[in-house]
Parts: C-alpha cells; sequence; structure tokens
C-alpha cells in the first residue's frame, strides 16, 4: 500500500536592506502577501539571500509587544524574546526561526535586531535619527522621540529623498560611512527610498527658537551618537563593537547640533 | 601604617579618549561614563602594577599642580567610585591577572 504524504507548500520573500538580503519563509500565503506589502520597495527579485529566517506563525495568544525585549547569546545563536516573539538565529549557519503571531510588528521588530547584530561586527548601526539624500550626499537628524525626526522629515524640500523618519541604517564600507533607506517607519508612516549615499554630516537635534548649527566636542558627539544607536544586548563582544563603531564613526563623519524651529529654512543650512 | 592600593582598568568595559575626556561603556547595563580629565589621567595610568599614591605622584601632582595628600585622597575615593561601578578594579596586592581576584576584591 502506497504510503500517504502530505507537501506543505512553502513560500519566501527576500527582504534587503542595507544591501543585506534576508529570506523570511513562510506556509502562509496570507502572511507572505503582508510581508510583500510591508516591505514595498525593499523585496528584492533576487533569489540569494545572506541569511534565511523560518517564520512559524501562532494563534493570537501570546504576551503583548510591550513586554521587555531580551536580546542573549549563548552558544553561538542569538536569543531574542519580547513576549509577542521569540526568535533564534545563528549567525554561523545564516539560519534562524521565528515564532509569532501573524502581525507585521514583531517580524519588524527582529528584522532590526539582526540587522543591528550583523552591523555591530561591520562597524555599522542602526540610528533613532531621520535621514535624506540631498545633492548624493546623506545627512542623520538623530534625536529621542519629540526631538523633531518627523518635523524635520515633513519640512524636506521636493529635492531630497527621505530614507527614513524614524531608523537610519548605516554601514561601514572601504569609501567610507554609507547611510540606506530602510522600512522602518514613525509618525510620519512613510517607507523610506530603497537608495544609499555617502554619510555627508550627523545633527543631533534640538528643537529652539532659531535655526542653527552648533560644534560640539567629539565626546559629546560620541554620547549623542550612542544615546540614539539601536543596542539590544549586554553581550561584552557587541558593546565592544558598538563603542567602537560610535568612536570611530565620530572620528571621521562632521557630528553637529541643529536647533531648528518647525520652519522649512531649516534646509537652507543643509546640503 | 596605610596599605597601598593597586588599580587596574577591568577588562568588561570598552574605553576611547576623545579629546581631554575618556568614555568608558560598562558591558553591564550598557552604561556609559565621562571621565574628566584628572580621572582620564588616572585611567589610564591605571595599569594594576603601580600603586595608585605613585600614580597619583607622578601623573597627577606633576601634571594638575594639586597637593599630594589631597590628590590620593581624591584619587582613592574617585577609585572607590569607579571600582563601585565595575569599570575600575582594586586590591591591595598587584593585580596581574583580573581572573585571579575574586569580586570582593575587585568591587571591594
Amino acid at each position: 500500500m502506497p504510503g500517504v504524504a502530505a507537501q506543505i507548500e512553502r513560500f519566501s520573500v527576500v527582504i534587503a536592506i542595507g544591501d543585506v538580503a534576508i529570506r523570511l519563509n513562510t506556509i502562509d500565503a496570507d502572511f507572505l502577501e503582508m510581508l510583500h506589502q510591508r516591505y514595498d520597495g525593499f523585496v528584492s527579485a533576487e533569489a540569494h539571500a545572506e541569511f534565511d529566517l523560518d517564520v512559524d506563525l501562532l494563534p493570537p495568544a501570546f504576551r503583548g509587544p510591550d513586554a521587555d525585549l531580551s536580546v542573549t547569546q549563548r552558544s553561538g545563536r542569538w536569543l531574542l524574546d519580547r513576549g509577542d516573539f521569540r526568535a533564534e538565529w545563528e549567525p554561523a549557519t545564516r539560519h534562524g526561526s521565528i515564532r509569532q503571531t501573524a502581525n507585521p510588528y514583531s517580524i519588524d521588530a527582529v528584522l532590526r535586531i539582526v540587522h543591528t547584530l550583523v552591523l555591530a561586527k561591520q562597524g555599522g548601526f542602526l540610528l533613532h535619527s531621520a535621514s535624506a539624500i540631498r545633492n548624493g550626499k546623506a545627512f542623520l537628524f538623530a534625536g529621542v522621540s519629540g526631538a523633531g525626526k518627523t518635523t524635520i522629515s515633513r519640512l524636506a524640500p521636493s529635492d531630497a529623498t527621505l530614507l527614513t523618519d524614524e531608523i537610519s541604517y548605516v554601514r561601514k564600507l572601504e569609501q567610507g560611512y554609507v547611510a540606506f533607506g530602510t522600512p522602518f517607519t514613525g509618525e510620519l508612516a512613510k517607507i523610506g527610498e530603497n537608495c544609499s549615499a555617502p554619510v555627508e554630516a550627523l545633527y543631533l537635534l534640538a528643537q529652539g527658537p532659531e535655526n542653527r548649527i552648533d560644534p560640539i566636542t567629539t565626546s559629546d558627539a560620541a554620547r549623542g551618537l550612542l544615546a540614539n544607536m539601536l543596542f539590544f544586548a549586554e553581550d561584552h563582544e557587541l558593546v565592544q563593537c558598538a563603542f567602537k563603531a560610535a568612536c570611530d564613526f565620530v572620528d571621521r563623519v562632521p557630528v553637529q547640533r541643529l536647533t531648528f524651529l518647525p520652519d522649512a529654512r531649516v534646509w537652507e543650512m543643509i546640503g | 601604617m596605610k596599605k597601598k592600593l593597586y588599580v587596574a582598568r577591568s577588562p568588561r568595559i570598552a574605553a576611547r579618549k576623545l579629546g581631554e575626556e575618556t568614555l568608558v561603556m560598562s558591558a553591564q547595563g550598557s552604561t556609559l561614563f565621562t571621565l574628566n580629565p584628572t580621572a582620564t589621567v588616572l585611567w589610564q595610568a591605571a595599569d594594576g602594577i603601580t600603586a595608585l599614591d605613585a600614580i597619583v605622584e607622578r601623573h597627577i601632582c606633576s601634571e594638575f599642580e594639586v597637593e599630594a595628600e589631597q590628590a590620593i585622597r581624591d584619587a582613592e575615593a574617585l577609585a572607590e567610585d569607579l571600582a563601585r561601578h565595575g569599570i575600575l578594579l582594586i586590591s591591595e596586592k598587584p593585580i596581574s591577572s583580573t581572573r585571579n581576584l575574586t569580586v570582593q576584591e575587585q568591587y571591594r
């Protein structure tokens, strides 16, 4: 008697952010469609991916995303846990898995963490900052929530290309630091353009009575950068990498304080 | 007679001198510390082998024109503070390897 076999169809989508391609595998066609919509502009037509993540969808019974995030490493395997997802990722095998409900927020968080871990080894980082390209150069505008990332993005002139209004992606390449567009959105809820440019300057945002740019010391620059870097693990090696990345960046890229009114004229000083 | 103290930078931190200050980041809570120029001198000289009073006399009194007795008291207080945050190790014996220190000796 012939055996009974059931073949489960598997769907994949490759999402390339910062030229780092991650393939997400799922057996749920609706979830795949949601991924295509969520990461529109960052879905790669290439079959090649640097990493594979299998997504195992669970019924909506987990704790909420407000639970504390834990990112730990054991025997070369990263364990990510936030209540609304549990994920594992092993850089050596370039493979990982995610258990989550069918929502875009959990996968978004996992992607940010995995990209952060990948970039840390390469001298790059994700940064709480808006970023835009003007005249072929990228400008970063860093600040905590309420500092003005969304406002400066909204005020951007038509000749500026918005890379993100929330999370910037910075890689250290041979030619220097390069900022890439990201699909990680803030209040503007507008996905960034999938393009890149050399980083010309980082501005630490402050709102004030006039538009002005002020110099700051190198140590203030490093403190400002570190305060806004996405950083998930209390892992010694990762701390060393992130710290070195911040110090190297401020050695090579001008970092200044940008005080601005909610006024489009601020862009006359940029680019 | 007062015992000598020896200080060494913790291996569980990342540090960089930027201008006259030094930034120190601890893996414990990813906490960032800024050392002023005087603390930077102490930090750089904290090799685990040179006694704290010798560091103060050689590097701090000469550079900052301060009286030795007061400077040593200030340095001990600073060292205790940095040790409490886990970024500096203190021992009454020279610190050749941080692995040989107990936690109590490290953070007193």
